[in-house]
């Protein structure tokens, strides 16, 4: 097997989780496939710090890492606010400003 | 040139055996999961297939002699920002499956054709990307170790970027908090505002408060009703929760069958 593949791996992992972001209407699920595609990143970050023979890559991966933790906790405390107000976590009920 | 078979493109070098053989059992597992994900129904069930992955991701790190992020991606990962997600999901309602009806008409299939155009991109791409040689390996690098290595660059090259991801870190905790914080419209009901409600209603039939559940019924559970001295059940004894769900176990079923059973 080539090491290649881990970055194939990746694409795929990458190409789902924007689908995901795409199709679903829940906010939470939405959620979950942008820090599926944040892992995919991570993931081709590892496989050229291998490559490369060096660690920056995976110090790269790490703040990869952090940002997606601050990411969720704002996104999510978000969501929580808007459910708050409009009792539902789905992204097409939040349409306010249509119209 | 028989292993070139199995990918399209770019040759960087190969992998052991054993890892071949876990990385051929553990991603298509990986994929089937991440598709899981998005056709699930309830948002719990793509938490869990989400959770799979990420497991599956730190076991590729390890793998591939990135010991610290395998550990990191568990603990971070799985153990942090998924729990995180699940405290929303029991909070916005576990069973908040969403319908799949389309809101956007006809969005789906140029959504999948355009997930699709872009994983055939990057996937060209790094198919015809060149390396400079093949694959160095990471045996001279993590020479001292893992965390060793990782840290030299942390604090050394990179201390710039680390000091401005606290900044960010405090930055989303102090925003978290923000927005999580609800400003108290009206002071809560406290036992004298409810006493004086009850009071000021139009009938005072239940002025001295509700009958209790199970009285006169032979049973006294809080899902049994009363019985009124006519021996019908008195709906307003059982909790207006078990009411609305429909628990409530009728009152004649423990009835006595005649007289003379009261009598032995």
């Amino acid at each position: 097997m080539d090491i290649s593949n881990y970055l194939y791996l990746s694409v795929i992992l990458f190409t789902i989780g924007a689908l995901g972001v795409l199709i679903r209407r829940n906010a939470i699920v939405i959620f979950m496939c942008i820090e599926l595609m944040l892992n995919a990143s991570n993931l081709a970050l590892v496989t050229f710090s291998r490559i490369n023979g060096n660690l920056d890559g995976q110090v790269a991966s790490f703040f990869t890492m952090v940002v997606a933790a601050c990411e969720v906790v704002v996104g999510l405390a978000i969501i929580v606010t808007i459910y708050r107000s409009r009792r539902s976590a789905s992204v097409d009920d939040a349409s306010l400003l249509k119209n | 040139m028989l292993h070139t078979a199995f990918h399209l493109g770019l040759t960087v070098g190969r992998t052991a055996t054993p890892e071949a053989v876990q990385f051929w059992i553990l991603a298509p597992l990986a994929v089937i999961a991440a598709l899981g994900i998005l056709v699930v129904k309830k948002a719990v069930h793509s938490a869990l297939l989400m959770a799979w992955v990420m497991v599956t991701l730190a076991i590729f790190y390890i793998a591939q002699d990135a010991l610290f992020l395998g550990i990191v991606q568990i603990v971070v990962y799985t153990g942090a920002v998924m729990m995180l997600f699940l405290f929303i999901l029991m909070l916005v309602g576990v069973d908040s499956s969403e319908s799949f009806v389309e809101n956007l008409k006809g969005q789906r299939v140029p959504a999948i054709i355009a997930a699709l155009g872009l994983g055939g991109l990057i996937a060209s791409l790094v198919g015809r990307a060149t390396v400079a040689g093949p694959a160095v390996g990471l045996t001279a690098a993590n020479a001292d170790g893992n965390v060793q290595g990782l840290a030299k660059l942390l604090f050394t090259q990179y201390v710039w970027a680390f000091e401005v991801v606290s900044a960010l870190l405090i930055t989303a905790a102090l925003g978290a908090m923000v927005l999580a914080h609800s400003q108290k419209v009206r002071s809560p009901f406290a036992q004298r505002d409810l006493s004086i409600a009850r009071f000021r209603k139009s009938s005072l039939g239940d002025a001295a408060g509700l009958p209790a559940s199970g009285v006169y019924a032979r049973h006294n559970a809080v899902d049994v009703p009363a019985l009124l001295p006519d021996g019908s059940p008195a709906p307003t004894s059982v909790s207006q929760t078990l009411r609305a769900r429909g628990d409530i176990i009728s009152s004649s079923s423990f009835a006595l069958e005649s007289i003379e059973e009261q009598e032995d």
